[in-house]
């Protein structure tokens, strides 16, 4: 038995509670231009969606709404119950339990990866150092790093450094996983150990919204895929249908391109 | 070497290996007949100002003025039976500058290499012989075994004990007001006006207030000028922008005048107290700009992160996004520093008889008429020493914050 997450045993995958409810969520930029044009998903207890589309589709704007690292302007979006506004007080208890995998790692260079991944715990968490690097300890074994605990990001591959940067999210142990394009910026060879990460992950019940262009990893892991195009959420399937039996024209045609 | 033909790649040894220095002279400054005119031209124009430099420094410079004034150049006027408190706090300086030293070290397998052992052999060796330290060097050798002891004591320390690092820092912290208090007087000590105060002691006490109250204040303008509050924003910059614009020798007598016009009669501060502010508040806005451009060295992504945790902004700000900055910044903030270290020779100008104006006001002594060179190349000499080392500290602090490998 494997487990990244502690927690992560005892959800119930079947159960259709939301974690995320987006409604009708549109976006300007400050440049005027309309990225997000009225979108809604939601995303149960437990479950894997998977966002597809093409660059600037607006995929990646709209996961970074749901921790409000992108502001919106019209709709709403409620995360575990939370309705995302301007109180700032609301926008940290959402980013506490959403965690956020970049596709820059993003991971903190003047720190050593086990400061990487404890850092939120005990500064956001308040919990004693000891127990942050016993749990920070056990979520890198988990990810295969445990060696380089003491290393500095800049000294590890961009694979290790993924999974290091996923090992962070989930030291603050969260209820839902974002997934920016995870593996994009990686070497073809490193790819593999990521989404296999990811794969546990999924496996043991962890909500996951990614937003990837691996459909081997969408068809394997998915409960859902959805197809972005132009601000607008194109379709809503089933890996099996929408990789096999896709109902929009669009989304045959963006099949069409990457496969 | 035009006269090469076909199979000379195979010929001589590998690009980096090792050739004898005939060998390389031959290859880097006689290739032709050209290379070896400018060889031969260079090479007798530095013997000859190498020649005339030495055989004046040892034959025709009369070097007397140096140790007869070395006490004015040191403390300025000082009461000479007050001189204790300055040796007292040099030990206290010496004393943590080992200690810091050994634990800095801590980790090394040998403290005292063969190179430190030499650098220590020599410069005890030029307080014995330099003239103007030889007065002084059965107090100078015993500051050199202080630094020494107190370096093997830092290992010591530092090896033990998790926290010697912030417990140093501390120290030095509080060795400033030790040194007011040393140099100034009261509590016990017989008061001494900053009057009295000059020579290098004035320097350095002013070069390390003005670099301790201009960083935190430089800190505080950049921030200040990236905030997303218009009327902190615009305040800053126009704080720098005015600043900036002014040239520091009229800051300082702004300051000299001024100042005391906004306060009343008793709080007045003190003419040191008002130079340290006015070069403190000028190269606050110089370093405001520094600090500023490591601040958008980082990567966004970086504040993405730390938010997607949940860190707060202050919080962002000072575990992620000032270390990285400060860290980036380190190379043009240093920079700054020294150039408040020999900005504080303009304080010569407003009467603070600092180490040049003590140099200077040593110069218009009949006794030393004329005897320019050996002053100036002696001050030379004591700033580069300065200068040199802050710039030496600052590559080691790169070095030793780099992760990259």
């Amino acid at each position: 038995m494997t487990q990244i997450q502690t927690e992560a045993a005892q959800i119930d995958t079947t159960g259709n509670e939301p974690v995320i409810v987006a409604k009708d969520v549109e976006k300007w930029y400050d440049n005027g231009f309309n990225v997000l044009k009225g979108v809604s998903l939601t995303v149960y207890r437990g479950e894997v969606v998977v966002v597809m589309g093409p660059s600037g589709s607006g995929k990646s704007t709209f996961i970074r709404t749901f921790n409000a690292l992108e502001p919106y302007q019209r709709g709403s979006i409620e995360v575990d119950g939370i309705l995302i506004s301007h109180d700032l007080k609301n926008i940290e208890a959402i980013r506490r339990e959403v965690g956020m995998v970049f596709q820059q790692f993003n991971l903190f260079p003047h720190l050593t990866v086990l400061q990487n991944v404890t850092l939120a715990p005990i500064w956001v968490r308040r919990w004693p150092k000891a127990k942050a690097e016993e749990v920070a300890m056990r979520l890198l074994d988990r990810v295969g790093i445990l060696e380089q605990a003491h290393k500095y990001p800049g000294q590890l591959s961009g694979g290790q450094q993924q999974r290091v940067a996923i090992a962070r999210s989930l030291a603050m142990q969260p209820k839902v996983m974002l997934f920016d394009e995870p593996t994009s910026a990686l070497d073809p060879e490193m790819v593999r150990e990521v989404l296999d990460v990811m794969r546990t992950l999924a496996k043991e019940g962890m909500t996951m919204v990614c937003v990837t262009h691996e459909v081997g990893f969408a068809r394997e892991v998915a409960d859902r895929v959805v197809l972005m195009d132009g601000g607008v959420l194109v379709e809503e399937n089933t890996p099996m249908e929408f990789f096999n039996n896709p109902q929009e024209e669009r989304t045959q045609k963006f099949l069409s391109q990457i496969l | 070497m035009t006269t090469t033909t076909s199979g000379s790649f195979s010929a001589g040894p590998p690009a980096g290996a090792k050739i004898g220095p005939i060998a390389w002279a031959r290859k880097h400054l006689f290739s032709d007949w050209f290379n070896s005119l400018l060889t031969l031209i260079i090479v007798s124009v530095l013997g000859f100002a190498g020649f005339r430099l030495i055989t004046w420094a040892f034959i025709q410079a009369q070097w007397l003025l140096i140790p007869n004034n070395i006490g004015l150049l040191m403390s300025g006027t000082y009461p000479s039976n007050q001189y204790w408190r300055i040796w007292t706090l040099l030990g206290v300086v010496c004393t943590l500058a080992g200690l810091s030293w050994g634990i800095i070290a801590r980790n090394l397998s040998r403290l005292f290499s063969p190179w430190v052992l030499g650098g220590i052999a020599v410069v005890s060796a030029f307080f014995v012989v330099f003239p103007a330290t030889r007065p002084s060097s059965m107090i100078l050798l015993p500051m050199v075994a202080i630094v020494a002891v107190m370096a093997w004591v830092g290992r010591l320390v530092g090896r033990k004990l998790a926290i010697a690092g912030q417990l140093i820092s501390l120290l030095w912290f509080v060795s400033y007001f030790v040194a007011l208090w040393l140099i100034g007087g009261g509590l016990g000590l017989r008061t001494i006006s900053t009057n009295d105060w000059g020579g290098l002691v004035l320097t350095l006490f002013t070069a390390i207030s003005g670099i301790a109250l201009s960083f935190p204040l430089g800190m505080i303008l950049a921030l200040g000028r990236r905030s997303e509050l218009p009327v902190v924003r615009w305040l800053a910059t126009a704080y720098i922008e005015l600043v900036r614009g002014v040239p520091l020798v009229a800051l300082l007598f702004m300051g000299q005048v001024m100042i005391p016009l906004f306060l009343p009669e008793g709080a007045r501060p003190d003419r040191v107290v008002r130079a340290i502010i006015a070069l403190s508040l000028f190269s606050a806005a110089y370093l405001a700009e520094n600090v500023r451009a490591g601040l958008q060295a980082v990567p966004r992504g970086q504040q993405e992160a730390a938010a997607s945790l949940g860190l707060n902004t202050p919080l962002t700000l000072t575990l992620i996004v000032l270390p990285q900055a400060l860290k980036i910044a380190i190379p043009a903030i240093v920079g700054q520093f020294i150039s408040l270290f020999q900005d504080t020779t303009l304080l010569a100008i407003v009467g603070l008889a600092e180490l040049l104006g003590m140099g200077r006001s040593v110069l218009a002594n009949p006794a030393y008429l004329g005897r320019y060179a050996e002053m100036y190349l002696f001050l030379g000499i004591i700033y580069w020493v300065f200068c040199y080392a802050m710039s030496l500290g600052s590559r080691k602090l790169e070095q030793k914050l780099n992760t990259t490998h």
